[in-house]
């Protein structure tokens, strides 16, 4: 189903708790307890495949925080953070405001628990709004009463998709989606990329990636690893910032790292582009 | 969280710390050189910040843990070297180590060991040797921070199921609203349809009903349930309509669409839009049926109402044209080899009349009237009588046995017709005219029948009324070359399929050749050679004769031209017929004068032989425009004279110069007649010369065959002959090869 000649994807009709869902999975292992057993258990079977998956998770979590602050010291206050999933330390909001309160965030997720549980945990925040959507359906987005109330197009954005566009399959057409986005997105605009490899360049080998992609295929969201290049293509039409697209705890990290000092498996790239 | 952990014993060991430090009690803590100075505590919190490395997620850069550790490792030197001792403050470090989310059971494990070692060794509590109320001091902060941790982790947990949970009874709850709301939708879609909507199972029982499908069949909910799709056949379903069911029903099809009549409950029929769904189930098993029915009556009725309207006439309420020649159509394909076909075409004589003087309303009467008795007294199974316009009827016999058949139709409907018909107070009588045709319908055509049919109508009129014709095929060959030869003729002059023969006029008296009468010939592709009798009285019926003679006329003062250029005074001169309709053609003198002009004949070189009717006429134009031409020094010649009623007396104020005596006059002069008229004839011919002469005039005898009438005729005095004896008309050469 190409969703260039699509309508609105429609988003899950019931709340099935017994599938897991990516965005308790990923709370599981950010050490969080917003989750059931069915996604812990997806999890530990992950994990039992690649033991380091927590430690990748947090390495996403803190590229999105270092990301954050990049966008930041580029002058960016407002931001659209697509499949953001269960709320959790580390907040975008939480994280930009420590630095300017006025930043402005819309959290976008297709899961309803995770939507829910964010306007729980977000409703007494002022200038941060949640919307329940498919990322895939840019202008369900752009359009969307929540992005128009809060965000002003016409200024830079940053547009985050951090470990959520490996959940949209090559049949969604995943560069066409970003290359919508793009379009609505004014000069000085910055999308902030991380995403899931199989690439085994460290120890990965491609076949536990593949049985990890096979254990999302019985939750509500999919998993599609890409290459290096591929996620390097995914920024076409951004000017790559600095380093590029890189592991993801080597994007501009806090401190100097060494080899050693991220023994983890390499579970995904990172990158950011700016529109110019 | 403040109060004082149980199991954790008041401090027994005073540490002596401003011993150790120097200092006093009151300054050794948070002092800038003491042991919480930021040497202490900033070397604490990054062996601290080591230790956990990774261990857990926090939202902070290296540097920010350190900064965070560090204030937590100086709540902990405090506690650790507070006098009295109290670990209270250590459960908030645990606490605070959850808030900053420090929650991986590998920092905790650590942190715990890091409190065991480092802490007590970077503060150098070991250096007096008195260990043992370190060790009980660390053991209580440890016990102290380990319990605040867990039992914040544990809240935390807690907290955080309770909201996940909440969050999903929140996001059940709107997508089960969502649900409940499209389903009320989808009811109301079904239960309010104006369309009836049924549902059933796979064997045909009826499950659900809305209401207009109720309203519409007549029936109950519990009625209908009771009953099967099956029990809804109506004899006259075609048969398409079940065959599509059973398969539908064994799931060899997901939906049909017919029409389809339903008996009411009441045993009122129904004409509907039938459509029927097949609903399968998750593993694509057939399970329900759904059927939508659209009540049509009134459209169909309607459409029934229009059909009849359009195939009947509204006057007599008979069939019409359109009925007609679909039925004769259908004849003819269901006709095969042997089948044969007939029809009676009819049209009242003198309907125009009765309609004229007494008015259209009773011309109206009349044709109903009319209508009504042809009905009656023809219309059967296999017949059809129809209106086709006007007062024209047509009786259709479609399996036609012979001849005889319609034969005997039209005796009846003449006979039907013979009582006078009652409108208002006329008592009107009619009578008919009825063309017949009868044949097989193989090798023919509804058009060639209904041509013939036609024609045959036609010959019926022209014979007499209160009459039938039958077709005759020899006739209308003859009447359709007839027409042709009438509707090729203007593509024949400009195709030059006529010529001009010429046949001498020779004087008597020295045989010396002075005319040439010009015959035109029609050589057509189709018929052959055609003499003027086949086409001259057809061409002044039909008004071609102006264009033919006048290219009769020019063609023949071509040749004449010729002549006079090659023989000068010796040339003959030309005679050309003018039929009566030429004659009175306003235009003739004109054509005349124009085509002397372009021929540069001279006029009295050319003569024109008029019949005595074209000459004798009461009308004056004909004779202006013969004087016209006498004028202009044209020859004026009467042909065939004798044989009209010629006013004699009257010759003498025509401007005529010759006389041809016709043949048959001539033909009593032939030396061999032994009957004596001979006599009487030569008296009548030489009483005409001496007339002739009288008045001034040439004679011309026509039809000289021996040398005897020849000689005959010279005696009598006739100026001049034409006939066999001395040419037979031919191409123009011959009267040349004579004159040279």
């Amino acid at each position: 189903m190409s969703s260039v000649t699509t309508g609105p994807r429609p988003l899950p009709a019931q709340v099935d708790l017994d599938r897991p869902s990516a965005a308790r999975v990923h709370d599981y292992w950010l050490g969080g307890s917003h989750n059931f057993a069915v996604d812990r258990e997806l999890a530990e079977r992950a994990e039992r495949i690649v033991p380091e998956l927590p430690a990748a998770m947090r390495e996403y979590r803190a590229f999105l925080r270092r990301a954050v602050r990049f966008c930041l010291d580029s002058g960016v206050r407002q931001f659209l953070d697509l499949g953001s999933g269960i709320p959790t330390v580390g907040n975008v909001h939480e994280v930009a405001r420590a630095v300017d309160p006025a930043v402005r965030v819309v959290y976008v997720d297709r899961d309803p628990v995770a939507v829910s549980h964010s306007r729980v945990m977000l409703a007494d925040v002022p200038d941060v709004d949640v919307l329940h959507a498919d990322l895939r359906d840019p202008e369900r987005v752009l359009d969307s009463p929540e992005v128009a109330g809060l965000l002003d197009l016409d200024h830079p954005v940053a547009v985050l998709m951090v470990s959520s566009l490996h959940f949209v399959p090559d049949s969604d057409d995943p560069a066409g989606v970003i290359g919508r986005y793009r379009e609505a997105m004014a000069p000085g605009s910055h999308l902030v990329l991380a995403h899931a490899t199989g690439d085994s360049d460290a120890r990965l080998v491609g076949e536990q990636a593949a049985r990890v992609a096979a254990l999302y295929r019985r939750s509500a969201d999919c998993l599609t690893l890409r290459s290096r290049a591929e996620v390097t293509a995914l920024l076409t039409g951004f000017a790559l910032v600095e380093p590029g697209v890189t592991r993801v705890p080597d994007w501009r990290p806090d401190t100097p790292r060494t080899a050693d000092e991220h023994p983890h498996r390499n579970i995904g790239y990172a990158g950011v582009g700016r529109r110019v | 969280m403040s109060r004082p952990a149980e199991g954790i014993p008041e401090p027994r060991h005073r540490l002596g710390l401003a011993a150790l430090a120097g200092r006093g009690r009151e300054t050794a803590v948070g002092g800038e050189d003491g042991p919480c100075g930021p040497d202490v505590v900033g070397g604490l919190a990054a062996a601290w910040a080591e230790a956990v490395a990774g261990t857990s997620y926090v939202s902070m850069s290296r540097s920010e843990i350190e900064q965070h550790l560090a204030g937590l490792t100086r709540q902990l030197v405090t506690a650790l070297l507070a006098e009295p001792f109290d670990p209270t403050p250590a459960r908030q470090v645990g606490a605070a180590m959850v808030a900053a989310h420090f929650t991986g059971t590998e920092t905790l494990n650590r942190t715990v060991a890091l409190l065991a070692t480092e802490l007590p060794a970077r503060l150098g509590l070991f250096r007096d040797g008195c260990q043992g109320p370190v060790v009980e001091r660390v053991a209580a902060v440890q016990g102290a921070l380990a319990a605040g941790y867990a039992e914040a982790l544990r809240q935390r947990t807690l907290d955080e199921q309770e909201a996940i949970s909440q969050a999903v009874f929140v996001a059940r709850d709107q997508t089960e609203q969502a649900l409940r709301a499209s389903e009320a939708r989808f009811r109301a879609v079904f239960a309010e349809a104006a369309i009836g909507i049924g549902v059933g199972d796979m064997a045909g029982r009826i499950l659900e009903a809305n209401a207009s499908l109720l309203e519409m069949m007549g029936y109950s909910l519990e009625e209908l349930r009771q009953r099967n799709v099956r029990d809804f056949m109506h004899p006259e379903d075609a048969a398409s309509v079940w065959r599509l069911y059973d398969e539908l029903v064994h799931g060899q099809r997901d939906h049909f669409r017919v029409e389809k009549r339903f008996f009411r409950s009441d045993g009122e029929v129904i004409w509907t839009h039938l459509t029927v769904s097949l609903i399968r189930d998750d593993r694509g098993h057939p399970t329900y049926q759904v059927a939508m029915i659209e009540d049509v009556t009134d459209r169909h009725l309607l459409q029934e109402r229009l059909r009849y309207q359009a195939l009947h006439d509204p006057l007599t309420g008979l069939p019409n044209r359109a009925l007609f020649l679909d039925r004769l159509s259908r004849a003819f394909e269901t006709g095969g080899r042997d089948g044969r076909v007939g029809l009676c075409y009819l049209d009242l004589d003198g309907f125009k009349v009765i309609n004229d003087s007494l008015g259209h309303d009773v011309g109206d009467q009349l044709l109903v009237a009319v209508g009504q008795r042809l009905d009656a007294c023809v219309s059967a199974p296999g017949r059809l009588v129809a209106r086709i316009g006007g007062d024209e009827f047509i009786i259709l016999v479609e399996r036609s046995g012979s001849t005889q058949d319609v034969v005997v139709i039209a005796d009846h409907v003449l006979a039907a017709l013979e009582a006078p018909i009652r409108v208002g107070e006329h008592e009107l009588a009619v009578s008919a005219s009825i063309g017949l045709v009868e044949r097989p319908v193989h090798g023919t055509t509804p058009a060639d029948v209904m041509r013939d049919a036609d024609i045959t109508l036609y010959w019926a009129k022209s014979d007499g009324k209160a009459k039938w014709a039958l077709f005759d095929p020899e006739r209308n060959a003859r009447e359709v070359a007839r027409f042709t030869l009438s509707a090729t003729m203007p593509a024949a002059i400009e195709r030059g399929e006529f010529y001009l023969d010429y046949q001498p006029l020779v004087r008597l008296s020295d045989g010396q050749l002075v005319g040439a009468e010009a015959l035109v010939r029609w050589r057509h592709p189709e018929f052959g050679l055609l003499a003027p009798d086949r086409f001259i009285g057809l061409a002044e019926e039909t008004g071609q004769i102006v264009p033919l003679g006048r290219w009769v006329l020019r063609e023949a003062c071509r040749q004449a031209r010729l002549w006079q250029d090659r023989f000068g005074q010796r040339a003959p001169f030309i005679s050309v017929n003018l039929a009566v309709r030429q004659s009175r053609d306003p235009s003739l003198v004109a054509d005349v004068a124009k085509v002397l002009a372009e021929t540069g004949v001279e006029p009295g070189r050319l003569q024109l032989e008029l019949t005595e009717s074209a000459v004798m006429g009461t009308a004056d134009e004909p004779l202006d425009a013969l004087r016209a031409l006498s004028a202009m020094g044209v020859r004026i010649a009467i042909d065939d004279f004798g044989t009209g009623y010629s006013n004699l007396a009257y010759l003498r104020h025509l401007p005529v110069h010759e006389l041809k005596i016709a043949g048959s006059f001539v033909e009593g002069l032939r030396a061999s007649a032994a009957d004596g008229s001979h006599v009487v004839d030569a008296r009548i011919v030489g009483t005409l010369v001496s007339l002739a002469h009288a008045l001034g005039l040439g004679v011309t005898a026509e039809g000289v065959e021996t040398e005897a009438q020849a000689r005959r005729l010279d005696d009598i005095g006739c100026d001049s002959g034409q006939g066999w004896y001395f040419a037979r008309p031919g191409p123009p050469d011959q009267i040349t090869r004579l004159l040279s």
